[in-house]
């Protein structure tokens, strides 16, 4: 079950799902749907999941300012304390910061996460928003979905649609964490 | 770590991780809903064979904020039995399925005992003279606050040196941080050795230059056994403000509470801007729901 947060089986490299110029294609194009759906920029907001989803936010986030002029605030969203597997034995994830320098409340947040995969990132993401403000309406965008979801969650901007079967790990590199821009496709080993 | 004691076998980086949490439970604390679900599920006991209701408090509301469920016991043990009653208790909580015990005694060495007794996490709220780890968390989160880091800065720790577990726990952590720690107090109050810090008789010299000062509570106790006279103790320790000038400029000062005003420390401080105290108070909890995170996630349930 820990597949839903984090992986620690050895893997086997597959395939390359995305590489720099398809990932920067991809947010550009999120970008310009985030301010479609929301009509322009106004009580729009971003806030990054983390580790990746946070420097993803910032790059649609540039995206905006260049096609639009005009500045959309960033946010950070650690969802540890909100996991519904902190009572798995042997197992505690470091407790990341949490940044909104913005009031929540009345705002069209969309929350920016690298993968979506089971759907329970993106629960604990929601719970542990809607406890720091009330928005307006939040939306979910990610760069990779890879399916198998277990909650009813969907993403309103997605980068890719990727098919995989569970034994399957996407790994998103960005620049910003892992010094180059990236989606790989990996296999678990034994799996 | 399975149980909070004291810092034996703590090693600098699992500290810094600890006080890492603490860093982000702050922030918790600061949100207009100061509450979060990690720690659902999970049941804390605070057991206190000696009375203290802020360390208590502070604790039942760290687990509460963590969404722990709490449970609380206070009692008043016959000496005579005592070593049989702390067992029966503890016992008697474990069959009820509580996870982790916050436990606070008169007599040094009860929470280590009582790692035997259950399976639970023990955290020692307190333990005779011997330790009171979480009080040094929160002080040594407070001055890396306020100073940004303890490698090579100069803590003093003022007055009864002898008897406090809170100048043996913060001589142990604050060292293992990287601080000189200079204890000073009246020689009838200060031990043969403290390990971590340097003993004085003489506060100029621990006050000289220091980073930061800690000022401990006088208590009564002392007085009446003879250890020490209210008059002499206050013309040659108390921490005045022209004694505080040989420290840098703008050393905070830190109080563990509860304070005694114009014994210990001269009153006017107590109230000034280099006054930490309630900070201190305030970075309890988060240090308190940061210990009941690295202690309670991935454990075992009771």
């Amino acid at each position: 079950m820990a597949s839903a947060f984090f992986w620690r089986w050895p893997v086997r490299f597959k395939a390359e799902l995305m590489n720099a110029p398809e990932m920067r294609r991809a947010l550009y194009r999120i970008a310009h749907e985030i301010v479609e759906a929301n009509k322009g920029t106004e009580g729009l907001a971003l806030v990054g999941i983390h580790t990746r989803g946070i420097p993803l936010a910032h790059r649609i986030a540039r995206f905006i300012a260049e096609f639009e002029g005009k500045e959309v605030p960033v946010g950070v969203l650690d969802i540890t304390l909100y996991r519904d597997d902190l009572t798995e034995i042997g197992y505690r994830p470091q407790v990341r910061e949490t940044r909104i320098p913005f009031d929540l409340t009345g705002k069209a947040i969309v929350l920016v996460d690298d993968v979506l995969y089971t759907g329970r990132t993106a629960r604990a993401a929601l719970d542990a928003l809607i406890d720091l403000g009330r928005p307006r309406r939040i939306y979910l965008a990610v760069l990779v979905d890879r399916g198998h979801r277990e909650l009813p969650i969907r993403a309103d901007f997605v980068g890719k649609n990727v098919p995989t079967s569970r034994s399957e790990v996407v790994k998103v590199k960005v620049e910003e964490v892992d010094g180059e821009d990236r989606v790989e496709l990996w296999e678990r080993e034994g799996a | 770590m399975r149980h909070l004691l004291d810092f034996q076998g703590w090693s600098r980086t699992e500290v810094e991780s600890l006080l890492d949490t603490a860093r982000v439970m702050r922030e918790v604390l600061e949100r207009p809903i100061k509450k979060v679900p990690a720690l659902q599920g999970f049941t804390v006991a605070t057991v206190f064979f000696e009375p203290s209701t802020r360390t208590r408090i502070s604790f039942e509301l760290a687990a509460r904020r963590m969404s722990a469920d709490v449970v609380s016991f206070a009692a008043q043990t016959s000496s005579l039995q005592k070593g049989e009653s702390y067992k029966d208790t503890l016992l008697t909580l474990e069959a009820m399925g509580v996870d982790a015990y916050v436990i606070r005694a008169d007599s040094a060495g009860v929470p280590h005992q009582a790692t035997r007794w259950v399976k639970g996490a023990v955290i020692n709220g307190g333990d005779g003279r011997r330790a009171h780890p979480t009080q040094a968390l929160l002080d040594a989160y407070t001055l890396l606050e306020a100073l940004g880091t303890l490698e090579g800065k100069k803590v003093a720790i003022v007055g009864d040196i002898l008897h406090s577990r809170v100048a043996r726990s913060g001589a142990e952590l604050l060292s293992l941080l990287g601080a000189q720690v200079f204890c000073a107090g009246p020689p009838s109050l200060l031990p043969q050795s403290l390990p971590g810090a340097h003993l004085t008789p003489r506060l100029e010299e621990a006050l000289e230059e220091a980073d930061a000062v800690m000022v401990l509570r006088l208590q009564k106790e002392r007085m009446e056994a003879g250890l020490v006279h209210l008059e002499d103790y206050v013309a040659r320790y108390q921490v005045t403000e022209k004694r505080l000038a040989l420290a840098k400029p703008q050393a905070p000062l830190l109080h563990p509470g509860p304070m005694n005003r114009d014994v210990e420390l001269e009153g006017t401080l107590a109230d000034s801007a280099r006054s930490l105290v309630n900070r201190q108070v305030q970075n309890g909890v988060a240090v308190r729901m940061a210990v009941l995170y690295h202690l309670l996630v991935g454990r075992e349930k009771a």
